[in-house]
């Protein structure tokens, strides 16, 4: 099993904010637009360096998606950020007609995604998102696992033509990816190869399926480990090829069970290699108020149920 | 850059807004499909903005408008009007109106991006929501320094969504001097008249409140249409948004589809379409 070290601790969210800031050098094209939330989304920066380029909406997240597509019609290329339950549910027929009918180049920033949002509780942490918006014709969805793949992850949507959903969190998480990383929109990531089990997880899930990973070596079993930084479009080649290798597969996300990951890669597996799955996932259910980890132990998303997961798929092969 | 044609006066202009209320029926009646009476309530409006009023390039048709005045309309269901006005002024060709709303048809039954009809900047027919992308429109234009305006049509039914004043409060306060939207003031929708169904009681105060320049206009007369939009245009640029609440008759042209709301969303069969037509003159335009 490849040895993954920590870096730093870091929130996804922080890269997001020195990606966009990095972005915006490089493009003046870049606008951003906020709700209310400037510092949660950590865009500060982007608002002292571009002030003419940064517009506070308010909390008013429809009319923000409105305002990002006519940006948009006008040559620019807009960032809203808000949280993830408001850039998203809240704002859904906005961004299906007048962003993603309308193809227009509007890239959806949404930090406080999933159950690691913590004590704000369940009206603010949105399990559904990425459900949501892959079901949107020719929208791209990604969710990076750290801190420097969501401040690579910023740099490549800039420079992608297209709606863009990218999802990021609010806690401090392991940092393991390299710094100045290239970000390959549509290509998942093999962090350890291995013979037993695929393991694909997307977000901050992937340290857990690296600390899964070490587990079950320790077991004597070779788990295969790939990090799906992108949901949509979803790398089939990779996945179909490790099922193949492993015969059985196991998805890791922050997400309902309905809609997320374990639905595209099972959806693509039945429909071209039948195989063994397990997800681990929210079964179903809203979240709750507490700490990231505490949730993250009692909705069954923590290492030991990645290795339980595994374990299960690989008794069906 | 100036409007396609050399720019219209008034007699020409009620000469092009009655075969543009032709054109509506038609492409309603062919299909059995649409939304006549809103669209025969702004035929004016709209014949004045594309022939008259603005500054715009539809033989080169371009998703920016760097430097042209912009359309949006927010109300999307009022399409045949709004197809009829692109195709008479130069953006596709005339004979397209004969495939609105049928299958692989760029004229969609609400106004669409997706299938690049010249003239179309964005999906539009969910309501509350044009205003808001027209703002942006705004904003990229102060970003760009181009003087243009943006021109908005709203319905009255439409203001009910909160979206609009989320829009109306972000322009006002942001000082979208460069905005100028009409409010089509019929006072009908799909269920009734607006004050039955959720009365506004008096709108142009609202938009006052949050800081628009408000003026008021017929929309169904020629003259005043180019009386007040001169006006409205000199208060621009003056840190307020400026919206016209603007009176209009649904159904305006034909006496049957007048005074009621039975016509927002229905077509007119056979013997309804030849007494529709025969209440507006033949055109030396021609039909389509």
């Amino acid at each position: 099993m490849k040895k993954f070290e920590i870096t730093a601790q870091k929130d996804t969210r922080s890269g997001f904010g020195a990606g966009l800031l990095e972005a915006a050098r490089l493009d003046e094209r870049i606008v951003g637009l906020c709700a209310d939330l400037t510092g949660s989304l950590m865009m500060d920066a982007f608002q002292k360096e571009f002030p003419h380029r940064f517009f506070q909406a308010g909390i008013a997240e429809a009319n923000m998606m409105g305002l990002a597509a006519g940006l948009a019609t006008g040559g620019k290329i807009p960032f809203t950020g808000t949280f993830a339950n408001f850039s998203t549910g809240r704002v859904y027929d906005q961004i299906r007609q007048s962003i993603a009918y309308s193809d227009k180049n509007v890239k959806i920033c949404a930090s406080h995604a999933g159950l690691t949002l913590g004590e704000d509780g369940a009206t603010h942490q949105i399990l559904e998102d990425l459900g949501l918006m892959k079901m949107l014709p020719g929208m791209t969805v990604i969710n990076p696992c750290d801190y420097n793949q969501t401040k690579a992850a910023t740099l490549a949507i800039a420079k992608h033509h297209g709606p863009v959903y990218l999802r990021f969190g609010r806690p401090k998480w392991p940092v393991f990816t390299p710094e100045n990383q290239v970000f390959e929109i549509g290509k998942a990531l093999m962090l350890n190869e291995g013979t037993d089990v695929s393991i694909f997880a997307t977000g901050h899930l992937v340290w857990k399926a690296i600390q899964a990973g070490e587990a079950l070596a320790e077991k004597s079993i070779s788990a295969e480990i790939i990090n799906i930084h992108t949901i949509k479009p979803l790398d089939a080649e990779a996945v179909l090829n490790s099922a193949r290798k492993t015969r059985c597969v196991v998805t890791a996300e922050e997400h309902q069970i309905n809609g997320g990951l374990g639905d595209s890669i099972a959806q693509l597996l039945s429909r071209n290699l039948p195989t063994p799955i397990e997800m681990v996932a929210v079964m179903d259910s809203f979240g709750e108020s507490g700490k990231p980890e505490e949730l993250l132990t009692k909705y069954h998303l923590d290492t030991s149920d990645v290795v339980a997961a595994a374990e299960r798929a690989m008794a069906r092969k | 850059m100036e409007t396609p044609q050399t720019i219209m006066d008034s007699k020409q202009l009620q000469m092009m807004a009655t075969q543009v209320r032709r054109d509506v029926l038609r492409q309603v009646y062919n299909v059995q499909s649409g939304h006549p009476g809103g669209s025969l309530g702004l035929a004016d409006y709209f014949t004045a903005l594309f022939f008259h009023i603005m500054k715009h390039n539809p033989s080169a048709f371009s998703m920016e408008a760097e430097n042209e005045d912009v359309f949006i309309l927010s109300n999307g269901h009022v399409s045949p009007v709004y197809y009829s006005v692109l195709a008479r002024s130069g953006y596709f060709p005339v004979s397209e109106l004969n495939t609105f709303r049928l299958l692989n048809s760029r004229l969609q039954g609400h106004p669409a991006t997706h299938e690049d009809l010249p003239g179309i900047r964005v999906a539009t027919g969910s309501l509350g929501q044009g205003l808001s992308v027209a703002a942006g429109i705004s904003l990229s234009k102060k970003l760009n320094n181009d003087n243009r305006t943006v021109y908005v049509v709203t319905g009255d039914g439409e203001l009910q969504e909160g979206q609009i004043w989320e829009a109306v409060m972000y322009a006002a306060h942001n000082k979208l001097d460069n905005m100028l939207v009409a409010v089509d003031f019929n006072s009908q929708q799909i269920d009734g008249s607006t004050e039955e169904i959720m009365g506004f009681r008096e709108i142009g105060s609202k938009f006052a409140a949050f800081g628009w320049e408000v003026m008021h206009m017929d929309g169904n007369n020629m003259d005043e249409i180019l009386t007040v939009v001169p006006l409205a245009q000199a208060k621009m640029g003056q840190d307020k948004p400026v919206v016209i609440i603007m009176k209009t008759e649904m159904g305006q042209g034909v006496d049957f589809m007048m005074g009621t709301h039975a016509w927002h969303g229905k077509a007119p069969n056979a013997e309804q379409f030849e007494n529709a037509m025969s209440q507006l003159p033949v055109t030396e335009l021609g039909d389509f």
